[in-house]
């Protein structure tokens, strides 16, 4: 019990700690491949530094709405970030939500963006908001599905206990598990606005849909939004890891030993992830807006397909 | 206790009405004494639930002349009371503020009562006459509130639709109860279905029921009237219409299905979740696409009716193959959400009431900034909106996270049709959650937020403090529900002892702080730590960053990129802020034309955009009906020109032909 609680709460500040170096590693990695320098490693943490350091400067027409989002975003993604194992398959309130909750908390910072979008009273907020809503609606049911693959496997959707599952080898090599990844890489690019769903770097009102919806802020609430957009790449990893890689995860049993493997190899797996995610992100162009239905479309029949194929190999 | 109460219930219904007609246009005598009435009715299903009584019954000298009219209270009747009289008793605090500012209340109060009255009415009857009469009785007391704004063309063709519909419904009923009671030969609810009867007669039977009960909740294709006739009544009415009638419906559905026919056939519960998936879907579609506030919020009931026969159409799938505990789950995600939607969809309808009442206008787009001039309203709207969206930690997430979990139960199913239908109807689930909540941020973005589209929304001013404390009130109940809902599954035990045979969630009486656990696979939700949780990081942030970062800040313009926009109308609006799902899903769905008028570059003139949608099942399914209805009566329209010798051919013919009918059948 009192091992579990200090796990979640490391686990909590772990992840808030090493978020920004996500980041921070996918532009190295960027800029590395483009055969530029790229900017150093630390530099998200400056950049949120600077911003707690700012002024902020509110427009004229927006309310307590305004105010409050960034809070309620933050507390939302950090507390589902903190609720997906990463380095041990036993956080104490793993038990509160299920995969199924977890991602539901997302929706509900996102609810609160988009609000917030919409309370500048500015073309750009709604323009935001209302791509973002239409990706969310096409993205929310090939989640349900991955999640549907996963449980059928794993007999659950509490994530302790598929990653125990997962790591004790039951689940053996099967096909249904590939393309459910597949799938959930889909999703976590088009969740977490990377390329080609949106462009995190970009503020050209043809290709702005993240950006857009916080074009108004500034200041410490920024650095929030920021930091909680951060802690969602890093969610979506830690999910990818925690399901489909759990090797060397601590267990119940494992000792203080166990508890460094786990967070050594846990470690490893985030920072490929990152590399992985830079690499790819360089590979393709962003893609038109309505070209994304066919690429969550893409993703929902992947997950579709695997929940067939599991369906039909167990039937032989 | 319980049978006093019940019969409280009878007399003051029957006696009360004569106070119509002496309280004629005191307003707020009328809805205290309704939100009295309600109050018992609350009174009389709490105590039966929380004691776990058997049930109750009592039967008047009334009615069938043979007979008797039979009243009874048992679980599944008053869990659908506490449903009916919450609403009812929030609707009717917010109806003595509304009285103050709304003309001709004499139009509303009688109906008023006696659509109150027959609700708990229906859910008492134990016989099929009654149950009917009472039917019958909320459909012509709603259709009169409907029509209260009578003057409105577009009030007057609702009215009509919803009579036609209505009437279809109550006569389906009447076959589906006449067919049960038949073979028992006794209308009496306790002694029908308790014999057997072939396959095909139990189907045509529950063929009728879902004719009966889903054109009166709304289900697809029996939709159509429901969002023309609920936004037309008064606020608080359309509240009742939408979050508490449907339910009635829902339960007649429940007590013909499950309760008097004796068995269901394994095909029927595929009809349901198609259907009811079906309807998911395309209600928050059709929600999406309105700019009408009431409208829209009708069309989110048909969404959620579907969510609730999601639940029923699950359970009624586990109960044919026999895995009870599945079949309890279901169903209590599906009372579940019934009841959820109840309290927020009558929060929404009672916020949109309150806008109504403020501005004068139920168009988004002529709204905006509210959130400035309606604070109370604002707040409890947004919680209204979030726990409809079902988003965490509020009471909508709860309920679809029950039918989520029970959908994930389906792969132990044996029948390969089911296995792939339930993950479909579950990824249709997901998909019209996240529609919803998209809806809603247009919703609240578009009328609350942003800079104000018009004078009048410019220049509201609060509601009245009774409508701020009902709209607070079933807030609260969001919240606490989202936080608790083992309070709302212990309410639901006897409920679903009686209905699926078991109760899923064993009760102990300190667990309300207990999450809700999977005896299955040990998946759980916990709204309590979940918000705990929250509140612990929502206090970290806020202490560390008081040492952390700046507390400095101004008020400037808002960025334009050097362009300033003068006008409040560059926001985005309702229409296009639907317009890229409308993009993705309209074509096949509303056969949406979009049509933009520009003028050229060299003579600038105002553009214009055409937004044309149809409903498609209107056009194909109705409209064919309809037209054909009128071709055959204009043919046979000279039948009315005879002289009256062929009038007696004519009879005479008749006569002929019937008894040749009668000499073949005997």
């Amino acid at each position: 019990m009192i091992k579990n609680l200090v796990f979640q709460c490391f686990d909590a500040f772990f992840l808030l700690a090493v978020s920004p170096l996500v980041i921070g590693i996918i532009r190295k990695t960027k800029a590395r491949f483009l055969l530029k320098k790229g900017p150093s490693l630390l530099q998200p943490y400056y950049d949120l530094m600077k911003l707690f350091r700012k002024e902020v400067t509110l427009p004229d027409s927006a309310s307590w709405l305004f105010k409050a989002t960034p809070y309620v975003v933050f507390t939302f993604s950090w507390l589902a970030a903190s609720l997906v194992p990463t380095f041990s398959t036993n956080l104490l309130f793993s038990r509160t939500a299920d995969l199924i909750a977890i991602i539901a908390l997302l929706g509900t910072a996102r609810f609160f963006l988009s609000l917030a979008a919409l309370d500048t009273g500015t073309s750009f907020g709604g323009l935001g908001s209302s791509r973002e809503s239409l990706i969310a609606s096409l993205a929310e049911p090939a989640m349900i599905m991955i999640i549907f693959t996963i449980a059928l496997v794993a007999k659950s959707t509490d994530l302790s206990a598929i990653s125990t599952f997962m790591i004790s080898g039951q689940a053996g090599l099967r096909v249904s598990l590939w393309l459910a990844l597949a799938s959930l890489v889909l999703v976590a690019i088009a969740e977490n606005g990377r390329i080609p769903v949106d462009n995190p770097a970009t503020h050209l009102e043809l290709t702005m849909i993240h950006e857009a919806m916080i074009l108004e802020y500034s200041g410490k609430y920024l650095a929030l939004l920021e930091a909680a957009s951060q802690l969602k790449i890093v969610l979506y990893l830690s999910l990818i890891a925690a399901v489909f890689f759990p090797f060397g995860m601590a267990t119940m049993v494992g000792g203080i030993s166990s508890f460094f493997i786990g967070l050594f190899t846990y470690i490893a797996k985030i920072g490929l992830g990152a590399l992985m995610l830079g690499f790819f992100e360089i590979l393709v162009a962003k893609m038109r807006l309505f070209k994304i239905p066919n690429f969550l479309g893409a993703a929902f029949m992947l997950a579709l397909l695997a929940t067939v194929l599991l369906f039909v190999s167990r039937s032989l | 206790m319980n049978e006093y109460l019940l019969k409280g219930l009878l007399f003051i219904f029957i006696f009360y009405i004569p106070f119509i007609v002496l309280a004629k246009n005191n307003y707020r005598f009328i809805y205290l004494l309704s939100a009295c009435y309600s109050g018992l009715g609350l009174l009389c299903s709490l105590s039966f639930l929380l004691s776990g009584q058997s049930s109750q019954s009592i039967s008047f000298p009334l009615g069938l002349p043979t007979s008797g009219a039979h009243f009874k209270i048992d679980a599944l009747s008053s869990f659908f009371l506490l449903i009916v009289n919450l609403g009812s008793f929030i609707s009717s605090l917010y109806g003595i503020g509304y009285g103050s500012h709304a003309s001709e209340q004499s139009r509303v109060l009688p109906f008023y009562i006696i659509f109150l009255g027959s609700m708990n009415m229906v859910l008492l009857a134990a016989d099929a006459f009654s149950f009917l009469f009472f039917w019958e009785l909320m459909s012509l007391s709603s259709w009169a509130l409907v029509m209260s704004s009578h003057r409105n063309k577009e009030t007057a063709e609702a009215g009509f639709i919803y009579i036609l519909m209505a009437s279809l419904g109550t006569f389906a009923l009447l076959f589906a109860l006449s067919l049960i009671a038949a073979p028992s030969k006794s209308y009496c609810f306790d002694q029908m279905g308790k014999v057997s009867m072939d396959g095909k007669l139990a189907s045509l039977i529950f063929l009728l029921a879902l004719l009966g009960a889903g054109s009166k909740a709304g289900l697809v294709p029996l939709h159509v009237w429901l969002p023309k006739a609920h936004p037309a009544a008064p606020s608080h009415v359309s509240a009742l219409m939408s979050g508490v009638m449907t339910k009635v419906a829902v339960y007649g559905f429940i007590r013909i299905v499950f309760d008097l026919l004796p068995f269901q056939v394994k095909w029927w519960s595929i009809l349901i979740l198609i259907i009811a998936g079906i309807s998911t879907v395309v209600g928050v579609l059709y929600a999406l696409m309105q700019h009408d506030i009431k409208r829209l919020l009708a069309y989110h009931t048909i969404e959620n009716i579907g969510i609730v026969f999601i639940g029923i159409g699950l359970s009624m799938a586990f109960k044919t193959y026999g895995m009870t505990a599945a079949s309890a789950l279901a169903l209590t995600g599906a009372l579940f959400h019934a009841l959820n939607h109840s309290i927020f969809k009558n929060l929404l309808f009672l916020g949109s009431g309150a806008i109504q009442t403020a501005t004068d206008q139920r168009d988004m787009e002529k709204l905006g900034g509210l959130i400035l001039n309606m604070p109370h309203t604002a707040l409890t709207f947004l919680i209204g909106s979030v726990a409809i969206s079902a988003l965490p930690p509020l009471n909508g997430f709860v309920s679809e996270w029950l039918l989520m979990q029970s959908i994930l139960q389906s792969p132990q199913l044996p029948s390969w049709g089911m296995k792939f239908l339930v993950p479909s109807v579950g990824a249709f689930l997901t998909l019209s959650a996240a529609l919803a909540a998209s809806c809603f941020v247009k919703v609240y973005g578009i009328t609350f937020l942003g800079r104000p589209r018009s004078m009048q929304s410019r220049a509201a001013c609060e509601t009245d403090r009774w409508s701020v404390l009902a709209m607070y009130s079933l807030a609260f109940l969001c919240i606490i529900f989202g936080i608790f809902p083992r309070i709302v599954i212990h309410l639901l035990g006897p409920v679903i002892t009686a209905i699926a045979g078991t109760h899923y969630f064993p009760f102990s009486a300190k667990s309300f702080f207990m999450p809700l656990s999977l005896a299955v696979d040990q998946n759980a939700y916990n709204g309590f730590v979940l918000v705990l949780l929250l509140g612990i990081f929502f206090f970290f942030i806020m202490t560390s960053l008081k040492w952390l970062a700046s507390n400095q800040f101004r008020r400037t313009s808002i960025w334009d990129c050097g362009y300033p926009e003068k006008s409040p109308d560059c926001q985005y609006t309702a229409t296009s802020f639907a317009q890229p799902i409308r993009k993705v899903f309209g074509p096949f769905l509303f056969a949406t034309k979009e049509k933009v008028i520009c003028s050229e570059p060299w003579y600038p003139k105002a553009a214009k955009m055409i937004v044309k949608l149809r409903d498609q099942i209107w056009e194909y399914f109705y409209k064919p009906v309809a037209m054909a209805i009128d071709s055959i009566s204009e043919k046979i329209n000279f039948l009315q020109f005879l002289t009256v010798r062929r009038y007696l051919v004519l009879v005479f013919l008749t006569l002929v032909s019937l008894l040749g009918c009668l000499a073949f059948l005997l």
